[in-house]
């Protein structure tokens, strides 16, 4: 077996055995992602060659080399968000996910490309161009962090660190056939993560398997007093606690996620998924979620006036690339922001500035939140009956290059199993479970109730043990 | 016609935490531009507030003081609008649930000033234009020290009732030590809204609102400048304009903002990155029992309890720590008269002149009793414990070691004072002469010539009775 | 809800954005079509239903008022556009 068709935690194991060397390790990763680089464009920035050698004793994941999103505050490294308004911005302080994980003796070998601000479900919107989708180099990576997912998919890291506001881990890991998860709002420190919407925002891992994430976010959970929404719970025995153990689990199949506009072959895959929770011993059942219809407006108020009021910051004053040319202050701002930011984040914050204007908070903004705390009151109902949630992560696989952007309504809705876990701060994992005719991923989404994150891991990686869909590579001749 | 001037106050106080409401960096008033800052209160990206507990602790006590009913459950608001003085584009503040709301403030004279609310909020940065390089510079050291707004209804009517209440409000804040509210350095600052209408009227007038208000007297000037201002118009038929207006030290007269700073649209909401405050009923249990005697009460008690006059308690109760400088002093023994004279005097006296608070003092309540003692017991004449006073002030030294030191213990010794009193009356036999002449003054001129010969050091009651005896005996 | 360009132009002055005239119009069309779809929430009643801003009942989360060492000024000036030694520079924006 190659070092790259390992795992994570097996790739650690080996460097713990020494079987294998922590600089071989980092090789392997720095030559695929430089074959890949013109092909795929998942990074943004690559660092190395040489690493100074981790203490592999500092965690299970010691010495195994990842990568960050690039809306991750890396200390002296350049974090871009994929925006030229960010310019060669180089943070004087670390995102706390990134201390945590360099005292877990974490190699990073760079920054990921990733939709401009987080913003986008494609992976198109970077100032940098395009991530491809390994799987086929036509099709988008998914978004917002596809850089992170192809970069996994193709391996060459071995786990990275995204970022989900409303599926921007989970869908870009569906797309690229690999397992992302966004753990319940709060355990994992915000602190040096470039905002998009503060309230949804929460970073977790992709990585092939289940049990990897897990490990991952064994490192990164956990109370950090510099986030005052970071919540004060025992982290750090995700891993230990797996089982793959399913019997007595009640799992709810929403149908609201099952009707119109889900691609008939996405649907036969994730029921088949159904049908391997449901020989593992868990009891499977459908139920109504009507709520579902009002997840994507309700989201998208609330995440576009987060925006507006996150993104004033970049003003050309303080950091980042100031436009030329400017008689005063006022067109210092405008000259900036108006050609500092591409078109899909001017539309959000356009839209966050006018649902929060004056006349208009009330009947969008207010309402917005008011529809959230039904929708969070539906899925607390529904995790009274039902110990997990499985739902597809998309309505259909990756979609062409070029295809999405055009209307931005249409690519709101594609989000439309994503982001209601945001909305009520759960955690939620997408786990491949096959693959279409045209030979493209499809993921299944597990999602707990708040807290749940090991429950949901317990579920995915049972579901691995008895299938083989996370030890896919595409192995792509467009790669070579 | 008459006219009555309707005003409602915005005041902002700096709290005297030490350090900032959303991060850890000092709160010390100066320093080097941008050296009390650090990301999160530069607005760096990804960055993230948490709130200071002492911002709350303070702002919940000045709403107590202030009768206020406090939010059990309170939050915080961005206020969102571009300006170089602050960081993030917008202003952690509280619209919809500040802190305390509903308070009330006697101001003496049968007259109550409703507080319609008080929230938490931060301050902006500072900007100076710098003209050689023609650029706006910006410092943020000021960037999140913590603000306590405190808004009225608009229940004054005169600028005497503006003041009263003013001097109301920062004597409560420092007694609290929730400020220092020293305005020259702007940590206690004032918007103005005035309107007018005619005497009598219950609607009210269209309002401008005059912000850069720094000093009392710029607050009294541009309420009497802006009130006749508006009078004119209306006398003229004219309208007044809803408008910003800013006070000009220089000119005297105030002038409106630019129409695009009118334009305002802050797009308030809740602050996601903050979770809500709620206070519970231990915690204001706690808050009460430490609210001090405030400095109104203190006068009442001085006057009541030592039958101090109205004049001095106000004196000694014009600063905290003055009033406990007085009390600690009346408990070592002095008596209340005697400590009021000396804290208006001297002590006063020699805090101006080292320019110096009173809560920096060093001199101890135990030193000033001490002196007061001595000059009580016929140990140290009045004019000489001054001098020992002002000697001992800056370090608290000792007043015994001082005296014994300098010599300066008062003679007593009748036998010495008669010997001197002699050798006075034979060198001066024309002011013996002047005196059984009933020349009063000539009594005062010979009391003089023994002080010198004594050095100042003899008691005047003795010098006094022994001159008498002598003069009747001759 | 029908998106005017007047609308337009005030909430990209708010944002301190200016969208040449084919963008702007549109956009104007996309704000319409998108805002259109919110008002699907019209339909739910949530008479008497609490604004949910945060998610979790987390509450009083605070520090104590202990001062850290801010940090060195020339690294937070560094990434400045325009700065001198000791402050960040922009066009004259005082009065």
């Amino acid at each position: 077996m190659e070092l790259y068709e390992l795992t994570a935690l097996e790739l650690a194991h080996k460097l713990h055995t020494g079987e294998v060397t922590q600089q071989e390790a980092a090789d392997t990763a720095l030559s695929r992602i430089h074959a890949a680089q013109p092909h795929n464009n998942a990074f943004i920035t690559v660092s190395g060659p040489a690493f100074p050698a981790a203490d592999l004793s500092a965690s299970p994941l010691a010495g195994v080399p990842m990568a960050y999103k690039d809306n991750i505050c890396t200390r002296g490294t350049t974090t871009t968000c994929a925006s030229s308004i960010l310019g060669q911005f180089s943070p004087c302080y670390d995102a706390t996910v990134v201390e945590c994980l360099s005292a877990a003796g974490a190699v990073s070998l760079g920054k990921l490309n990733m939709d401009e601000f987080a913003m986008g479900s494609t992976s198109e919107t970077s100032c940098f161009g395009p991530v491809k989708n390994p799987w086929d180099l036509t099709r988008v990576a998914g978004g917002s962090s596809g850089g992170a997912a192809a970069a996994v998919a193709h391996r060459e890291v071995w786990y990275a660190i995204g970022s989900d506001t409303g599926g921007s881990i989970r869908q870009p890991a569906a797309y690229c056939g690999v397992t992302g998860m966004k753990p319940t709002y709060g355990t994992v420190s915000r602190y040096g993560l470039i905002a998009y919407a503060s309230s949804l925002d929460q970073m977790g891992p992709i990585a092939p398997s289940a049990a990897d994430c897990a490990a991952v976010l064994d490192l990164i959970q956990g109370k950090d007093p510099r986030d005052g929404t970071s919540l004060d719970i025992p982290a750090g025995r995700l891993l230990d606690s797996l089982t793959g153990d399913l019997r007595g689990k009640k799992i709810g199949l929403p149908v609201d996620c099952y009707g119109e506009g889900l691609d008939a072959e996405v649907r036969s895959a994730v029921l088949a998924a159904a049908e391997v929770l449901k020989a593992r011993g868990a009891a499977v059942e459908e139920f109504a979620l009507p709520v579902m219809n009002y997840v994507v407006p309700t989201y998208y108020i609330i995440a576009a006036a987060e925006a507006s009021s996150n993104l004033s910051r970049f003003d050309g004053v303080k950091y980042g690339w100031r436009a030329e040319g400017y008689a005063d202050l006022g067109e210092l701002y405008t000259k900036t922001r108006t050609q500092g930011f591409g078109s899909e984040v001017k539309r959000r914050i356009l839209l966050g500035t006018f649902v929060l204007s004056s006349g208009y908070y009330d009947a969008y903004y207010k309402k917005a939140l008011q529809v959230k705390s039904l929708i969070k009151q539906a899925f607390d109902d529904a995790f009274t009956k039902y110990d997990l949630l499985l739902t597809p992560v998309a309505p259909t696989t990756a979609p062409k290059l070029g295809e999405s952007l055009s209307d931005p309504l249409k690519m709101y809705l594609s989000d439309i199993y994503t982001v209601s876990v945001n909305l009520a701060g759960l955690p939620a994992l997408s786990m491949p479970c096959g693959f279409d005719s045209k030979g493209l991923p499809i993921g299944a989404q597990l999602i707990g109730p708040a807290l749940g994150d090991g429950m949901v891991l317990d579920a995915a990686y049972g579901y691995q043990q008895d299938t083989h869909w996370h030890r896919h590579i595409p192995q792509g001749g467009d790669l070579k | 016609m008459t006219w009555e001037t309707v005003i409602g106050l915005e005041t902002h106080v700096e709290l005297a935490t030490k350090t900032k409401i959303f991060c850890s960096c000092t709160t010390q008033f100066g320093g080097d531009p941008n050296t009390h800052c650090c990301p999160v209160c530069t607005g760096m990206p990804g960055t993230l507030p948490v709130l200071n507990e002492k911002v709350l602790e303070f702002a919940v006590k000045a709403g107590l003081a202030l009768n206020c009913e406090i939010t059990r459950r309170s939050q915080f608001d961005r206020k969102n609008y571009f300006y170089p003085d602050l960081p993030k584009a917008y202003q952690i503040s509280q619209l919809y649930l500040p802190i305390c709301h509903d308070g009330a403030v006697d101001i003496g004279g049968g007259k109550t000033i409703r507080i319609h609310e008080l929230h938490m909020e931060e301050d902006a940065g500072k900007l100076v234009h710098d003209p050689w390089l023609d650029q706006t510079k910006a410092d943020y050291n000021r960037c999140g020290v913590p603000l306590i707004e405190i808004v009225t209804e608009p229940d004054f009517r005169s600028a005497e009732e503006v003041i009263a209440y003013l001097e109301q409000l920062r004597s409560t804040l420092q007694y609290l030590e929730v400020s220092d509210c020293k305005m020259q350095e702007g940590s206690l600052r004032c918007d103005v809204n005035l309107s007018v209408r005619p005497a009598g009227s219950d609607t009210f007038g269209t309002r401008t609102e005059m912000k850069n208000l720094n000093s009392f007297k710029a607050i009294s000037r541009a309420i009497a400048y802006e009130s006749r201002r508006q009078i004119e118009l209306l006398e003229e038929g004219k309208r007044v304009v809803q408008e910003t207006r800013r006070w000009d030290e220089n000119k005297d007269a105030t002038y409106a903002m630019r129409s695009k700073e009118n334009a305002q649209d802050y797009r308030y909401f809740p602050e996601p990155d903050i979770p809500p405050v709620e206070i519970s009923e231990a915690y204001l249990e706690r808050l009460r029992a430490e609210q001090p005697e405030m400095a109104q009460a203190r006068q009442a008690r001085y006057q009541a309890h030592w039958g101090l006059p109205a004049y001095d308690a106000q004196m000694v109760t014009s600063q905290k720590a003055l009033a406990l400088f007085f009390e600690a002093t009346v408990a070592l023994g002095a008596q209340p008269k005697q400590v009021s004279n000396w804290i208006m005097g001297e002590v006063l006296g020699q805090l101006s002149a080292h320019g110096m608070e009173a809560k920096d003092m060093a001199l101890t309540p135990a030193t000033l009793a001490r002196l007061i003692a001595l000059v009580q017991e016929g140990k140290l004449n009045r004019n000489t414990a001054v001098k020992v006073f002002e000697a001992v002030f800056a370090t608290n030294g000792d007043v015994d070691a001082y005296i014994r030191e300098h010599g300066l213990e008062q003679v007593s010794d009748t036998g010495l004072v008669s010997s001197v009193v002699e050798q006075v009356l034979a060198a001066n036999e024309k002011s013996v002469a002047d005196f059984k002449a009933g020349k009063e003054k000539a009594f005062g001129f010979l009391v003089g010539q023994v002080m010198r010969q004594l050095k100042g050091q003899a008691a005047p009651a003795v010098v006094n009775q022994l001159l008498r005896e002598q003069l009747e005996r001759q | 809800m029908k998106i005017t360009e007047e609308m337009v132009d005030y909430i990209s002055q708010l944002s301190r954005l200016q969208l040449p005239p084919e963008e702007k119009t549109a956009m104007t069309a996309e704000l319409e079509q998108i805002v259109g779809y919110m008002d699907v929430l019209n339909t739910l009643d949530t008479t008497d239903v609490e604004p949910l801003s945060h998610v979790f009942p987390v509450k009083n989360v605070m520090r104590a008022d202990q001062v850290v060492p801010s940090y060195d000024r020339a690294s937070l000036l560094a990434g400045a556009p325009a700065a001198d030694k000791d402050a960040f520079l922009v066009p004259k924006a005082v009065e």
